[in-house]
């Protein structure tokens, strides 16, 4: 038998010489350091959470209608009537919330440690782009049930554009395809949301991974192993800090998927809507376009970009510096490699002012999910009483989005005229042996 | 036909055209595929004038009807309503509609009340933000979004403000007044919204 696989192998070999090298420069011989943390799991669990999503995605398009009359319907049919329908949508929301928790903390490992400077600015801006790629993705899937929070959500998306000057109203309407979200507008977005934009994410996963493995993985203590001492077990010439990445961390990332899939599965079958914060009880209500819900907020992993577009006035006639406020939120992101002048990478050697930076920008970030998501609309009267909500609500937001964008432009100062006091960086991970 | 010499000013010039002109075709090319999102011409034609009857609506109510899938708020005023509009003035950002909100409305509505008679107010009833449609508080009392509320409308979705005529307040994301729709009065109880009172006629 194993002489089968032998001759099989060795058949595949002759006529593609090329396949057993990569495998091994990614899997056997990609030396990753050897001091990975807790941190360094949210990377292969968002692979995880793609594939759950493409899969569970495939599934459903089998009893999806993309069609205004037909679209909510389907969702129901798909809930009640389809055999295991309902665990397959569950899967699905879940995973999409799932996906933005595991993409936001692999991202904050990424600026806790550093992993977004030189050499691996590439890594980082490919990272942005699939975080982009990612909200659209998640925009344009939650229009798809057609229930009333998906009509005014896309409603209200689709208008950010509206405040563009001059272009604005024509712009809209060609997002839409009507004058409304109606047919022809739910129709585009189901062909996006199932065919281009994935087709888009695989092929960024695929680059953030190759730019990845040509500069090596940072780690915990921001050294790179590259620069350290040669020579392992495997190899003479591989980092001595570093191991193979297969089995070693194939096999402490299953540890991983393990521990995911547990809380995954309680979250699907006991609290598949987690208490209207996965999935909205508006969105129950099928869409009506003479009735905007009570109270529209986005699903929570929108709410702090959400929250900046509605603290920011309308200013000279025109609502468009919200917007602005909003996608720069996330350009500064794509920026930060250049706005940390810092030599330092790691949290644990840098500066104090640093980490009461980054400790406040992670408190602005929860404060706009709080003002966006309506909680601060709920507390403000509950703790200070009969105050003016809109004051309050505005100071704490504003307050807030100053010290969101306060962190970038605090990081470029503190770095750049060196305010910066950081602690000696080790010449090799503190965990070698 | 051995040629030794390479000419590179010609293999440039040849690589430049080739590309400006494979540019072009792509481009061109794009364009059945963008103009493809613009409204269909059924979607165009969706968009007939709305006839309504307005016995039924009690001073100091609201309602709503569908011209253009766009919800037309059509308001009875009360006179407590109409008397506090003018203080609100202060308040607002364009009070009189002549500035950032002058293409907000038709001519004939260009006034305090924003309509052609004052208690009746008939407005498109979407946010100038981002496009909700704000909630209709008519009662004077105390609101928890404005201790001073003198009857207006509040959206939801970013908490814009608005007087009884859908003026913007000042401070809030929404940069203009509600738009006022093309509407004219086919007898005292009967109002056609989409159709202006000149065309009309």
């Amino acid at each position: 038998m194993a002489n089968v696989f032998a001759s099989l192998g060795d058949w595949v070999n002759e006529r593609a010489p090329g396949l057993a090298p990569v495998y091994r420069k990614h899997m056997t011989e990609y030396y990753a350091p050897k001091n990975f943390n807790l941190w360094y799991y949210f990377g292969s669990l968002a692979l995880l959470v793609l594939v759950n999503q493409i899969v569970t995605g495939i599934f459903l398009t089998m009893n999806y209608n993309p069609s205004a009359a037909g679209a909510f319907d389907s969702v129901q049919y798909i809930m009640r009537d389809v055999e295991w329908g309902w665990l397959i949508r569950y899967m699905h929301s879940t995973g999409a919330s799932l996906f933005f928790v595991v993409v936001f903390l692999h991202m904050f490992r990424g600026i806790m440690y550093g992993s977004y400077k030189k050499p691996r600015e590439l890594v980082w801006l490919l990272g942005m782009l699939i975080f982009l790629v990612l909200m659209a993705e998640a925009f344009m899937g939650y229009v798809l049930p057609w229930g009333n929070m998906s009509f005014w959500g896309a409603k209200v998306i689709v208008s950010l554009f509206g405040t563009i000057p001059v272009i604005g109203s024509h712009l809209v309407e060609w997002i839409m395809g009507d004058f409304l979200p109606a047919d022809a507008t739910l129709n585009r977005f189901f062909a996006l949301h199932v065919i281009a934009l994935p087709i888009v994410l695989l092929l960024l996963v695929v680059l953030h991974l190759a730019a990845l493995h040509e500069v090596g993985s940072n780690n915990p203590d921001g050294v790179d192993v590259k620069h350290g001492p040669k020579g392992n077990r495997w190899s003479p010439s591989a980092p001595t800090d570093g191991i193979p990445f297969h089995p070693y961390y194939t096999v402490k990332d299953l540890v991983g998927v393990g521990f995911f899939l547990i809380v995954a599965a309680f979250i699907i079958f006991f609290a598949p809507t987690f208490g209207g914060w996965f999935l909205e009880h508006d969105n129950s209500i099928m869409a009506n376009n003479l009735v905007t819900p009570a109270e529209i907020k986005p699903v929570w992993y929108f709410t702090p970009f959400y929250a900046i577009v509605r603290m920011i006035p309308s200013f000279a006639g025109t609502a468009v510096w919200g917007v602005l406020a909003m996608f720069g939120a996330i350009a500064v992101l794509f920026l930060l490699p250049w706005f940390d002048r810092g030599q330092v990478k790691s949290i644990r050697y840098r500066g104090t002012g640093y980490k009461v930076a980054l400790g406040l920008f992670v408190l602005a970030f929860f404060g706009l999910g709080a003002v966006g998501a309506g909680i601060t609309a709920e507390v403000i009267p509950e703790w200070f009483g009969n105050v003016d909500l809109t004051t309050w609500e505005n100071a704490f937001g504003r307050t807030m989005t100053l010290i969101y964008f306060g962190f970038f432009a605090f990081l470029w100062a503190y770095t750049h005229f060196g305010w910066e006091k950081t602690k000696p960086v080790p010449d090799r991970v503190t965990t070698h042996d | 036909m051995a040629n030794e010499v390479v000419d590179h000013g010609r293999r440039r010039f040849l690589t430049a055209a080739t590309s400006v002109v494979g540019g072009v075709g792509i481009v061109s090319a794009a364009v059945p595929f963008i103009k493809s999102w613009e409204p269909s011409a059924r979607a165009k034609a969706a968009g007939a004038p709305v006839t309504q009857s307005l016995k039924k609506i009690e001073s100091g109510q609201q309602l709503i009807v569908g011209w253009r899938s766009l919800p037309v708020f059509i308001v009875n005023r009360t006179p407590t309503q109409l008397a506090a509009l003018p203080k609100q003035d202060p308040r607002l950002v364009d009070p009189k509609s002549d500035g950032s909100s002058a293409a907000q409305q038709p001519k004939y509505a260009q006034n305090e009340t924003r309509s052609i008679k004052p208690e009746w107010l008939v407005m498109i009833g979407i946010c100038t933000h981002l496009g909700c449609v704000p909630n209709y508080v008519g009662e004077m009392k105390p609101e928890p979004f404005d201790p001073n509320w003198q009857g207006g409308y509040y959206c939801p979705c970013h908490h814009s403000r608005y007087d009884m005529a859908g003026r913007v307040y000042q401070g809030v994301p929404a940069p203009k007044n509600m738009e006022i729709p093309p509407y004219h009065f086919i007898d005292d109880t009967t109002v056609q919204i989409g159709v202006g009172p000149k065309e009309a006629a």
